[in-house]
């Protein structure tokens, strides 16, 4: 943890409306985990305003970190926003434990179909083994179908799936 | 060849653009925030605005291999208008990001004093948050405009080497030369300047300080107006070192003092192996 980091958690445990300020530029200012480590400091709402207020990487980076976060389904919302995004990092992102844990049935088999879309490798998704049901399997043929039907390949990715 | 196009509304243009730029040599990409060419009706319309040029916009260039960096502000045009007033009390957590890497396109449009209010106060903002300033020089009474933007500057107290002073030409160069800001010059199909005449004017004022851009937008434009000034360049006898100065040292040196701008490899969707926007 460098110099920077040290001194805005020790800011934002005096005053955690620093972390507003602080948050958007950790990563340029205090490196990679300097954005996680000032998320661990603050409640669900304000890890919900920081994303509302955020660019991508901020996004980003508050996504990856809730696994980590202890916030229950609190931060779904969260999650949902990301998957109605075109940015397949946001996508990625969205499908990771924290999402795999909390998403209903419908919103997961739609994210996993997704990131076939997107190209996406469902390898990435967290908990796909755990969570693949028969309409998500339906949902892939259908897919696969109507790829065949246009003429495109099949990714390998949906066809060990099938 | 590299290209950095310090001035481009790439909101405005598609994804083919973006193709014809990369082979075009362009790597690098500012987009400056300015109006619609219809009037916005409030706040959250800039906001979602500020947001694509912070989110999608710079994704969607990644896809392309250009790196796509920002300037925020609220424009001269709609600076005039009290709906779109609460936009500066919005700005300073906007200038906080990591891609933002000036304060505009600021300056004057009909050079009213609610123009010359926002034009000072987005100044200070820009003061406060360490960041260099892209002003708009008017389409009309362009003379009297620009010298009234560089009095402004002076009397603000910003440093004329954290100034672009854009859209210049043969009769406003000589005085932005003078005061010490860098000079941005459009190139345009029809208004504004064409490659022959801004390579006249690189040949009598050299080539320190000077950007060329495209300011491509949704009007009549061309975002390979950059590569045609380079090619006129060495036509005329400049040399590969003088074009590469002013289309990708330049921009650097300008915008490279917010400490923000981030040339390394293009990542984003490269990850994917995306070649195109992909549609989920």
């Amino acid at each position: 943890m460098n110099e920077w980091t040290a001194q805005a958690l020790r800011q934002v445990r005096e005053d955690p409306e620093a972390v507003h300020r602080l948050f958007p530029r950790a990563e340029r200012l205090g490196g990679p985990d300097a954005r996680a480590a000032l998320l661990a400091l603050v409640d669900a709402g304000a890890v919900a305003a920081l994303y509302r207020d955020g660019d991508a990487g901020e996004r980003l980076a508050i996504l990856r970190a809730l696994p980590g976060l202890d916030l229950g389904p609190a931060a779904l919302p969260l999650v949902e926003d990301a998957l109605r995004t075109n940015d397949a990092r946001l996508v990625a992102a969205a499908l990771g434990p924290y999402g795999s844990r909390w998403l209903d049935d419908h919103a997961f088999r739609h994210g996993v179909l997704k990131c076939v879309f997107m190209s996406i490798p469902l390898a990435s998704v967290d908990g796909l083994d755990r969570r693949f049901d028969a309409e998500l399997a339906r949902m892939l043929a259908d897919h696969a179908a109507e790829r065949r039907a246009a003429g495109r390949e099949v990714p390998q990715d949906v066809l060990e799936r099938l | 060849m590299r290209i950095f196009d310090p001035h481009i509304h790439m909101t405005s243009r598609t994804t083919d653009d973006y193709e014809r730029m990369y082979a075009a040599g362009v790597r690098a990409v500012v987009e400056p925030a300015f109006w619609l060419g219809q009037p916005r009706t409030g706040v959250g319309s800039f906001l979602d605005y500020f947001d694509s040029l912070l989110g999608w916009e710079p994704y969607r260039a990644a896809q392309y291999g250009i790196r796509h960096h920002c300037a925020l502000a609220l424009n001269p045009k709609e600076a005039n208008d009290p709906r779109c007033a609460d936009v500066l009390t919005e700005l300073p957590r906007y200038l906080l990001k990591d891609s933002v890497v000036a304060v505009g396109e600021v300056g004057y449009d009909s050079m009213t004093p609610e123009e010359e209010r926002v034009f000072e106060a987005q100044l200070a903002l820009a003061a406060d948050a360490d960041l260099p300033v892209l002003v708009h020089t008017p389409h009309r009474d362009k003379t009297a405009g620009t010298r009234r933007t560089l009095d402004v500057v002076r009397a603000c107290g910003t440093r004329p080497e954290r100034v672009l002073v854009d859209h210049l030409n043969e009769l406003t160069v000589g005085m932005v030369a003078e005061s010490g800001c860098w000079m941005g010059f459009s190139i345009y199909p029809d208004t504004k300047m064409d490659p022959d005449r801004m390579v006249a004017i690189l040949k009598e004022y050299g080539t320190e300080r000077m950007l060329v851009n495209s300011a491509a937008d949704w009007g009549r434009s061309d975002p390979l107006k950059t590569r045609q000034v380079a090619d006129a360049m060495l036509a005329s006898g400049f040399t590969a070192d003088d074009v590469d100065r002013v289309l990708w040292h330049n921009p650097i040196g300008f915008y490279g003092q917010s400490g923000r701008l981030d040339l390394g490899e293009v990542s984003a969707g490269a990850e994917y192996a995306g070649n195109t926007i992909r549609r989920g």
